[in-house]
């Protein structure tokens, strides 16, 4: 079967971010980019998926700026089959991207979409229930194990209190938890490779795919800081502290 | 305009989030209905009828059992147009289902959204919480998941809600519950816990773990967790705290061996008051900590036992 997995280009991990002085969005200028850890978990599975046999194609996808070429270069080292991204330089709300998501569906017809359970930039954890829903099909969210029985993908999600197990019946959308597996590093043979795979640049206007505005940030801020406290020479200093300042026990 | 409160509740027991999920419907000045999506879950309408709601809306089917997003959201769906704001907890059923139901109706949503400041305006946390957006939905439909730990619990009241019985419509969308495994423990749920005990790395084992769980008896604590200590199969995947686990905001959260990462400090930093335990002194955490100690943990938390 074939899969799409989407590939998100956000701001590194690492990277601690900093307020814009005009407090309409955070400062993404001269910062390290990546791909999001959560949709290198969704290729990483993707792959394992193919190397067990029963994938037989994967298509990355990225909606975001020209430079996700870089991140959709790196998705087909690491194993992807071919590339489409979706350039644009506009702020793309997560319904939006599950409309531009459907184009593709329909487009490459793939039997299963692996996405992130959630971005690290906006945080939203929308896209991948959206797309199940637009598409009309079940959804995984969450998953830390998946497994194939018959026609159904039968998925472990991680939620409150524990694990929970489904079945699925393909066409499916699943989104991936951070313990699904442990993501591969890129070989440089692999690098070199990965040039002569095809990767293909969309427009959303081709795609059919009308934005309309559903949200509107109006302005972002800095959490207030928290003050750092004091340091307690021993134990029982910190228990009397507790005890008679702060008078939490 | 009304507003409808999605529940959270395992057919027997309402889960404290709905508690927290209607104090922010209540900041919206409307009119706040329920709606119980479950299996043999009469039991959790009748705790409800002691709440603050106009009508609880009962669906009790089997293909509701489970909660599975995709009959739910039908559901949902079938019953928004009457409403203005439709409000769920962020947990992770919350999660699940909302966005599904918002792309059904063609809007946009609001995720962990941690202030209300007006009926269309809400404050959400980006970039793992180092940053606030501000926000205005622009839907006439406005979709919102509630993050539990930024709005306190509502108390009950003898205002007498009304039940009205919603039947099943749809079908089962393709998806079908198989098992799970929940974790049973004594202490309080996390989410919900006035104390807090975590660990990270700096355990070193399943075993020494176990050292959290005395203290956390003496304090009727929860016990929580980093990525790390997870990763490293010290403790079980739904204690972990943080971006992309749990959003605690207890009394009082004692920090004991984790270092204090940007995605761990996403859990735990609305804490009232924060203690950090851990030998190095230039470790992250001592700069978000009320009170750091310097120390070995190993010596530290047998003392700390002692002397509760």
């Amino acid at each position: 079967m074939k899969v799409l997995v989407t590939i998100k280009r956000v701001i590194d991990y690492h990277v601690k971010v900093r307020v814009k002085s005009d407090g309409r969005d955070v400062d993404l200028s001269n910062v390290k980019m990546a791909a999001n850890p959560f949709c290198d978990i969704a290729l990483e599975e993707a792959v394992r998926m193919k190397e067990a046999g029963w994938v037989s194609e994967i298509v990355a996808v990225s909606v975001g700026p020209q430079e996700a070429q870089e991140q959709l270069r790196m998705a087909l080292a690491l194993g992807a089959d071919s590339a489409i991204l979706v350039a644009t330089d506009e702020t793309v709300e997560p319904l939006a991207v599950a409309k531009i998501l459907l184009e593709l569906v329909k487009r490459e017809q793939p039997q299963l979409v692996l996405l992130g359970k959630q971005s690290i930039d906006t945080d939203n954890n929308q896209v991948g229930q959206m797309l199940a829903g637009l598409a009309g099909w079940p959804q995984g969210t969450f998953a830390s194990h998946i497994t194939r029985e018959g026609d159904e993908l039968l998925v472990t999600r991680e939620v409150d209190g524990g694990l929970q197990t489904l079945a699925l019946t393909l066409p499916a959308v699943v989104t991936t938890d951070l313990r699904l597996n442990e993501p591969r590093y890129a070989s440089l043979p692999n690098i070199m490779k990965a040039r002569q795979k095809p990767l293909e640049t969309l427009t959303i206007s081709e795609l059919g795919v009308e934005l309309t505005q559903h949200c509107q940030q109006l302005k972002v801020t800095t959490p207030p800081k928290r003050q750092a406290g004091i340091k307690v020479a021993d134990t029982a200093e910190l228990v009397d502290k507790l005890k008679h300042d702060a008078k939490v026990i | 305009m009304a507003t409808l409160v999605i529940a959270e509740h395992d057919n027997a027991q309402l889960k404290p989030a709905t508690l927290h999920a209607l104090a922010a419907a209540a900041e919206l000045n409307t009119e706040t209905d329920l709606l119980i999506m479950g299996h043999q879950c009469q039991a959790v309408a009748d705790v409800a009828v002691g709440l603050k709601v106009g009508t609880i809306l009962l669906a009790d089917a089997v293909e509701y059992e489970h909660q599975l997003a995709e009959p739910c959201a039908e559901l949902v769906q079938s019953l928004a147009c009457d409403y203005s704001h439709i409000v769920a907890a962020a947990t992770t059923t919350g999660k699940n289902l909302l966005p599904r139901v918002a792309a059904l109706l063609d809007v946009g949503m609001v995720s962990e959204v941690i202030a209300i400041e007006s009926s269309d305006t809400f404050c959400r946390p980006i970039y793992a919480g180092n940053a606030i957006a501000t926000v205005q939905a622009l839907d006439a439909i406005k979709l919102l998941t509630v993050r539990a730990s930024a709005f306190t619990a509502v108390g009950s009241s003898d205002h007498g809600a009304t039940i009205r019985k919603v039947t099943f419509s749809g079908d089962s969308g393709g998806s079908r519950f198989v098992s799970e495994a929940l974790a049973s423990s004594a202490r309080p749920e996390l989410t919900a816990a006035r104390v807090v005990i975590s660990g990270g790395r700096g355990m070193g084992s399943k075993e020494n773990f176990a050292l959290l769980e005395q203290l956390a008896d003496k304090l009727n604590g929860a016990i929580g967790a980093t990525r790390a200590a997870v990763d490293a199969g010290f403790a079980a995947n739904d204690m972990q705290v943080g971006q992309t686990g749990k959003i605690v905001a207890p009394e009082l959260y004692i920090a004991v061996g984790l270092s204090g990462a940007i995605q761990h400090l996403a859990g735990m930093k609305e804490a009232k008051v924060i203690v950090a335990i851990n030998k190095d002194a230039d470790a992250p955490i001592f700069e978000v900590a009320d009170y750091g100690l310097v120390a070995d943990l190993f010596e530290v938390l047998p003392e700390l036992e002692q002397l509760l």
